[in-house]
């Protein structure tokens, strides 16, 4: 317990993070392109096609990672929005700015790997069914958050504007999950469920987990990638950023 | 100042600057009528959209009326001495969400019947329409609010306001219209009934807050 306290009160200080996450974002972006590289050769060139789908399901191994990690993304930032406004976190406050993006075109690409999948399967690009129409509210979400942000000119008012409607969609998501599954539902089941065994063979499922974990590795590299930039930018005036620019000279 | 004050001075001030409580009213039949022109006018097919339509347009329409909650008061700065004087601040909110409710969803649920007329509503799902307005709308207003006090502060939070705030209608909707169209079918229509009341109890409990949280951030810009 001592220790994540302790974490937790380091973590209000950027610099600290700053001097700790350099390590640990490159060994994200390394793992993630060692499992991503495996995880898309195997699951694209190697695994079995399916009994009825033939070729056309490979697709879901681009479409099933990007979409779980979407929706994780908005978690992650409902979290830290509830930060930024219990404990006014600096920190927070930069991740929630930088989640976005991201989460924005994962949600997308995994719009657009779905239209491409139902084309084949269904034989229609967009089927208004539950998870899709799911993931297009999601993509709302992120551009109505990418919005306010864009709207309000002064940072940290932006900042907790942001995290109150980051909270407000974050308590909502799982009511509009619902309701769309209860309004319509042509979708298979979900791939993936953590309390069942997969009814896929081992050859099937095995890249596609290695996505699920590759991409997730992406989300952090990328969130600690674009927080380490931020931190500088924001922290720009203070004597340590200046020292480490002279120390650095580009 | 307590609610029942709050509440009052709310409806006296939207009485008399009625063009901002009427406008949203007349938008909705102005919608309903461009529906009925683009959709043409065969009762059956009219009729089956009805609850779809209404119910857009009852969205729609709040999200109009929105727009003015806040801004008066925030331009000439009662907001900021009603946010300092007002405990707890969440009273205060909740009499403004109520106030806007009463001209915006109660308001609608009023008009459904002769909203229901002009587009062939069957006469037996009108009260079903009205209920499932009746319980839903508060979400409606109390969801908005939380968009109408971000975006106060902003010369230009009209689009912005319909982005924040109509995906997180979506639920409302679903429900909303699932009742009325399923009534319609012939099938029990309880359980969407008691899920328009749950989030509605949820929003009733969560959102003043946010809408007082989000009314500070705006103020203090």
């Amino acid at each position: 317990m001592g220790v994540l306290k302790e974490f937790w009160h380091r973590l209000g200080s950027p610099r600290w993070f700053y001097a700790i996450s350099g390590p640990w974002a490159v060994a994200f972006g390394l793992l993630a392109a060692a499992l991503l590289l495996v995880g898309c050769v195997w699951g694209l060139g190697f695994a079995p096609p399916d009994y009825q789908q033939g070729n056309s399901f490979r697709i879901i191994y681009v479409h099933v990672p990007t979409a779980i990690v979407a929706q994780s993304a908005y978690m992650v930032m409902g979290a830290a929005g509830l930060i930024l406004l219990v404990w006014r976190m600096k920190l927070a406050d930069m991740a929630l700015a930088c989640i976005v993006p991201f989460g924005m075109s994962m949600t997308a690409l995994a719009l657009f790997t779905g239209a491409v999948w139902g084309k084949p399967t269904w034989g229609a690009w967009w089927v208004w069914d539950a998870r899709t129409t799911s993931m297009l509210v999601l993509l709302f979400l992120y551009i109505g958050l990418y919005a306010l942000r864009q709207a309000i000119p002064r940072e940290e008012t932006a900042s907790r504007a942001c995290a109150v409607l980051a909270v407000v969609g974050m308590i909502n998501i799982p009511i509009i999950k619902y309701s769309v599954d209860w309004w319509l539902t042509l979708h298979q089941p979900a791939t993936f469920t953590l309390t069942e065994p997969p009814s896929m063979p081992p050859e099937m499922w095995l890249p596609l987990a290695l996505n699920v974990v590759g991409v997730y590795c992406l989300f952090a590299a990328n969130l600690l990638g674009r927080l380490r930039v931020e931190i500088l930018r924001r922290e720009s005036g203070t004597s340590w950023v200046q020292q480490l620019v002279r120390s650095n000279p580009a | 100042m307590g609610f029942s004050a709050q509440f009052r001075r709310e409806l006296r001030v939207m009485a008399r600057t009625s063009a901002d409580a009427v406008n949203p009213l007349v938008f909705l039949f102005l919608g309903l009528t461009l529906f009925a022109l683009g959709a043409g006018t065969d009762p059956a097919t009219l009729g089956a959209f009805a609850p779809g339509i209404i119910w857009v347009l009852v969205l729609l329409a709040t999200m109009l009326s929105l727009e003015s909650m806040f801004r008066r008061d925030f331009d000439d700065g009662t907001l900021e001495q009603l946010l300092l004087l007002a405990q707890p601040g969440f009273v205060a909110v909740l009499a403004k969400i109520a106030a806007q409710w009463c001209f915006s969803g109660l308001a609608m649920t009023v008009l459904v019947p002769l909203a229901g007329l002009i587009l062939y509503l069957p006469a037996s799902a009108i009260p079903i329409m009205m209920l499932t307005l009746l319980v839903g709308s508060p979400a409606l207003s109390l969801l908005g609010a939380v968009g109408a006090a971000l975006t106060v502060g902003l010369k230009r939070g009209g689009v912005l306001l319909g982005l924040l705030v109509l995906p997180l209608y979506v639920p409302i909707l679903i429900f909303g219209v699932g009742a009325v169209s399923e009534y319609m079918a012939g099938v029990d229509v309880a359980a969407q009934i008691y899920w328009l009341l749950a989030i509605t109890m949820l929003a009733f409990t969560v959102s003043p807050f946010a809408v007082l949280a989000a009314l500070k951030i705006s103020v203090e810009e």
